[in-house]
């Protein structure tokens, strides 16, 4: 099997074993990009010169006898909002196109401290605004599943590499469910940890409240390995959670007996593909057959959270993203004064779905609205957290779709914003909460990869994992392949 | 029509914290352009900020000597608004819950007491320098951007619009400024801007309370600029309502050389500035044991220490009042009596002799050259009898400009008083002698004579006789 | 009509960006649509419902005032679009 196909903790045990050198594992790796990446696009950058290097590096720890660390010479993809000193980092929009930070995020760095190997940085939606990966100034990424569907977004890329072979794990972020929805497309595992588990520092910002750093993996084994290197308080991020990190490993057991799951019935409402109903119910049926038990509970506020939200996140963003000006980083449309400086250069640069949001929420602040709009969404926010509060009194975990159909095809929804956005539905409340949730693969429709999501209460990523897990070890979804990477 | 002025100050102050307010750069005034900064105070890409814990003491310094409630629960917000001097084109500041609200400040002018309201006091950042090319920012086609300066802590200094004339804000000015200084939390330097003050102007009938349609006047960069730009504004919205017309609300910038206000009629369109909470900052809650912790800590401030001045050292009010305007002047004086001299004395040189040479040569007390024991020295000498008020004074002018001590100079140039008699018997006779006009008025009754012959006895003496001993002796001479 | 093209016009000055006359209809379509859809957020009542803007209960996040050494000027100024003896250089600034 080609070195691609292995998980980080198989190649981990390989490099250990020295069956296979961490430069040879990175070339293989680059050699997968070569042959598909003209079909899948789903770097925006390359630091091929500096990947080998790490892997050389790696290499020379091996042969002195050290022990290295489980993502030590695993080549990863970095979603391209992670600020990596020396290297661009663009956000997917031209405005930044020639930006290069002269700092690096800290989970960047987390990752250095443990020899991981970078192959490059990867695709989004512009300024992480979007599901589809559409919304990149550049160029859209495509599903290995079908190249002619999207891979979700706004880690789009990250899911579109790991899926086709072109990284063995990758870092999202996610906002409104960019980093589950997208692994959910792509038959993947993807998490969106606790809000303030993982550092946001160096994380370009959208919307700061509810934006989360996470990993995207082939398994949830892998998962809990990148969870485990980037969690942690840090004293650079206010908004940091200030306790210790558990070794998520140690939830990787395959035992749900007693566990109680919560069915919320405003979430398998109308609007669910057929297809991806029965997959998840099904789904449903199994983890009860391994001995969970469930309850079909009530989240009265769901169908408020997709409106909150986009009336918070574009708030936050309107205000994040008025730094884009010209003035002393990225691109510049030159002016006859000032004024028209900031407004040449942000019109010609920045992205439609970028700008509508940036209206949307300034409109949502202005005076006169603020009130009716923003402060409302923050009281129904408050609402939607309670239902999560209430529900985790009665049970340990809310199972719910990841997203209410399969990965759709390029250019079936950019023409209708609010469409799009309807996409969110079932991942937007755990962002609305700051709770940790997981996507992972349960089951095809038309052979497109379904999404299974689980839900738990703060600082709950140990009982997502027992749970994925063992939802993983009773299936074989994991040991699939998109139809990419059987394509020699 | 009778108008009166109703006059609201709101003074930001820079403080002099070693770093920045959300970020480990330096504050330090006058560095290279662009050489304090980080990836944080730029406003890159990703950045995110961290309280420096400083800042909310002073603040609580601050609003406790201001008389203020301290919020239990303060929080940051961000004003939105676009300008080339604010990287991330939002200012973090706080809106809605800052941290002091409701306090109050005596102050007192042509002898009367007032009390000021303060609203509000307030944390938030500064922003970078614009340097342009021409002689003004709107004249110049290109403008450069330090931003050095941004991210530098600022309290916001909010009071009520309870003054009433230009006197009575520039005594409140002057008031805060001491205690800014008291506290210890800013150098309260106008011309470097770590001072810095923006006046709301309106007028009303005099005894109504509608308030008018307000001014607000930026660019009042002095204790002078304030006074006058406060006078001129007063009298403009004056001369509008006395020709029917009506105040515009808006801003308008004091042009110091010109003498007058000018409209900045863009910034008319009402700024929105879309405040929302600091998503990247969590709430400030200071609990009661920590504010009453500092509350204790606080240093002496000017009220306390001008009574103190009075109940310890029998100074009047007025004499307290001008040292301790200061509290470098305080300081001041405060080591000049440690070295045993006289209070009153002190405080008569210090408002005397040393204020008129540092008002000469525009310094501050920290400045003088004349140290506080130097400056004991010279009043011992004087106390002692050793020289005279006259020939101190000259001594006086010598220490400013040689540095040397009192008694070297006394020395070298042989000024000790004669106080002995004997030595000046004889010039007193030859003075009589030389002038019979003068004797005999004296002897007429006309008191004031001796003045004349003392006089002479003094020259002859170069100032060095004591001039009670030869006023004595005169008379023991005249009348014998 | 919730919003109007001149709604969004005062918005679009508020953010700094310049749309011709189609695309200001465009977006003012869409902004429409989504202002509709946010709309059911006025069938609840929300009273006595304190805001939520921060999801943690952390407070007092603070660090102590020390001084750490800045970016080398260089580095500092490796992205500007324009500079000049170590300054950020931009055009003309018309006041307000």
């Amino acid at each position: 099997m080609e070195l691609f196909k292995y998980t980080a903790h198989q190649l981990h045990e390989k490099l250990v074993s020295k069956e296979v050198s961490a430069v040879e594992l990175t070339k293989s790796v680059l050699a997968r990009v070569d042959a598909v990446e003209k079909d899948v696009q789903s770097y925006i950058t390359q630091t091929r010169e500096s990947a080998l290097k790490q892997a050389e590096a790696v290499d020379a720890k091996i042969g002195q006898g050290q022990t290295i660390s489980t993502l030590a010479g695993i080549p990863g993809a970095l979603k391209d909002n992670m600020c990596t000193q020396g290297t661009k980092t663009t956000c997917a929009s031209k405005i930044l196109a020639n930006f290069v930070p002269p700092y690096n995020a800290t989970v960047v760095e987390k990752l250095m401290a443990e020899d991981t190997v970078v192959i490059g940085k990867a695709n989004m939606d512009e300024f992480a605004m979007g599901g589809s990966t559409e919304n990149s100034g550049f160029f859209p990424s495509r599903n290995p599943w079908d190249l002619a569907t999207v891979p979700g977004g706004s880690s789009g890329g990250s899911a579109a590499a790991v899926a086709a072979g072109e990284a063995i794990w990758a870092l999202g972020s996610d906002t409104g469910g960019s980093i589950r929805q997208p692994a959910a497309y792509c038959g993947l595992v993807g998490m969106k940890p606790t809000y303030g588990r993982v550092s946001r520092y160096g994380l370009v910002a959208y919307a700061s409240s509810l934006d989360q750093i996470g990993p995207i993996t082939r398994d949830v084994t892998d998962c809990a390995h990148v969870l485990n290197v980037i969690c942690g308080h840090d004293a650079k991020d206010s908004t940091s959670i200030n306790t210790g990190v558990p070794d998520y490993t140690k939830s990787l057991v395959n035992d749900i007996k007693g566990l109680k799951i919560g069915l919320p019935r405003e979430y398998f409402a109308s609007g669910m593909d057929p297809e991806v109903e029965r997959a998840i119910n099904k789904a449903i049926e199994q983890l009860v057959s391994l001995g969970a038990e469930y309850k079909e509970i009530s989240m009265p506020h769901t169908e408020y959270a997709l409106s909150a939200y986009y009336m918070i996140a574009p708030a936050e963003a309107s205000s994040n993203l008025a730094r884009y000006d010209g003035v002393s980083f990225g691109q510049r449309v030159e002016g006859t004064d000032i004024v028209d400086m900031y407004k040449k250069t942000r019109s010609a640069f920045l992205g439609a779905e970028v700008k509508r949001r940036i209206m949307l929420g300034t409109y949502a602040l202005s005076a006169g609205y603020h009130d009716a709009y923003y402060v409302k969404a923050l009281q129904v926010r408050t609402l939607v957290k309670k239902d999560f509060d209430k529900a985790f009194h009665d049970v340990d975990v809310i199972i719910t779709p990841t997203a209410p159909t399969t990965a759709f095809k390029l250019g079936e929804k950019t023409n209708d914003p609010l469409a799009m956005y309807l996409q969110d539905v079932c991942t937007i409340p755990v962002n609305l909460a700051g709770v940790p949730a997981v996507s992972i693969p349960c089951g095809f429709a038309g052979g497109m990869p379904i999404g299974l999501q689980i839900i738990a209460k703060p600082l709950g990523e140990e009982t997502l994992i027992r749970t994925a897990y063992t939802f993983e070890q009773n299936n074989d979804y994991h040991k699939g392949f998109a139809p990419l990477l059987e394509v020699k | 029509m009778d108008y009166e002025i109703v006059i609201g100050l709101e003074i930001h102050t820079e403080l002099k914290t070693h770093s920045k307010i959300f970020c480990g750069c330096s504050t330090k005034f006058g560095s290279e352009q662009n050489t304090n900064v980080c990836p944080v105070c730029l406003g890159l890409p990703g950045v995110l900020p961290v309280i420096n814990e400083k800042v909310v003491e002073f603040a609580v310094r601050v609003g406790l000597a201001l008389n203020c409630e301290i919020l239990p629960f303060s929080k940051f917000d961000r004003k939105n608004y676009y300008y080339p001097d604010l990287p991330k084109n939002f200012q973090t500041s706080q809106y809605d819950l800052p941290i002091a609200v409701n306090g109050h400040l005596d102050i007192e002018v042509n002898g009367e007491k007032k009390r000021i309201g303060i609203t509000r006091v307030h944390m938030e950042e500064d922003a970078g320098k614009l340097v342009h090319s021409g002689a003004t920012i709107t004249s110049s086609d290109s403008a450069l951007v330090d931003y050095n300066r941004t991210g530098v802590p600022l309290l916001e200094i909010v009071s009520e619009p309870d003054m009433s004339s230009a006197e009575e804000a520039r005594a409140y000015l002057e008031k805060v400024k001491a205690i800014l200084e008291y506290l210890d939390v800013s150098d309260c330097k106008m011309e470097e801007g770590s001072l810095r003050c923006d006046a709301n102007i309106s007028l009303r009938p005099r005894g109504t309370t509608t308030l008018g349609t307000k001014a607000e006047m930026k660019n009042l960069n002095s204790f002078r600029s304030v006074q006058r730009g406060i006078e001129y504004e007063a009298m403009r919205q004056e001369e509008v309502l006395e020709e029917g017309g009506r105040v515009v609300q808006e801003t308008r910038t004091w042009d110091e050389a010109k003498g007058i206000s000018l409209s900045m009629r863009s910034k008319e369109q009402a700024n929105d500035y879309r405040y929302l909470p600091e998503p990247d900052l969590v709430p400030i809650i200071v609990d009661p044991a920590t504010v009453e912790e500092i509350r204790l800590n606080l240093p002496e401030l000017p009220d306390a220490r001008k009574q103190r001045l009075m109940d310890g050292y029998g100074l009047s009010e007025y004499d307290a009042a001008v040292i301790t305007t200061s509290k470098a002047m305080a300081d001041y004086f405060d080591q000049s009596v440690g070295c045993n001299a006289d209070a009153k004395t002190v405080a008569n040189w210090l408002m005397g002799e040393v204020s008129k040479h540092l008002n000469n040569e525009g310094i501050s007390i920290l400045e003088c050259p004349v140290a506080p024991k130097q400056l004991a020295d010279l009043i011992a000498l004087i106390e002692k009898g050793t020289i005279s008020n006259k020939i101190a004074k000259a001594v006086f002018e010598d220490m400013w400009t040689s540095r040397k001590d009192a008694e070297v100079i006394v020395k070298e140039k042989g000024l000790v008083q004669i106080s002995d008699s004997s030595e000046v018997i004889g010039i007193v006779d030859a003075v009589i002698a030389a002038n019979p006009q003068s004797v005999a008025d004296f002897n007429a009754g006309k008191d004031k004579a001796i003045g004349f012959l003392v006089g002479q006895i003094m020259k002859q003496t170069k100032g060095r006789a004591n001039p009670d001993m030869v006023n004595s002796l005169l008379r023991e001479r005249l009348q014998g | 009509m919730k919003i109007t093209c001149e709604d969004v016009a005062n918005v679009a000055l508020l953010s700094r960006l310049e749309f011709s006359e189609s695309e200001l209809e465009t977006f003012t379509g869409q902004l429409d649509a989504i202002l509709e859809y946010a709309d059911v957020l006025n069938k609840l009542n929300v009273d006595s419902v304190e805001p939520t803007a921060h999801v943690l209960p952390l407070k007092n996040v603070m660090r102590a005032d020390e001084a750490k050494p800045s970016l080398p000027r260089e580095l500092a100024l490796v992205n500007a679009p324009e500079q000049e003896d170590g300054y950020f250089k931009v055009p003309k600034i018309m006041e307000g």
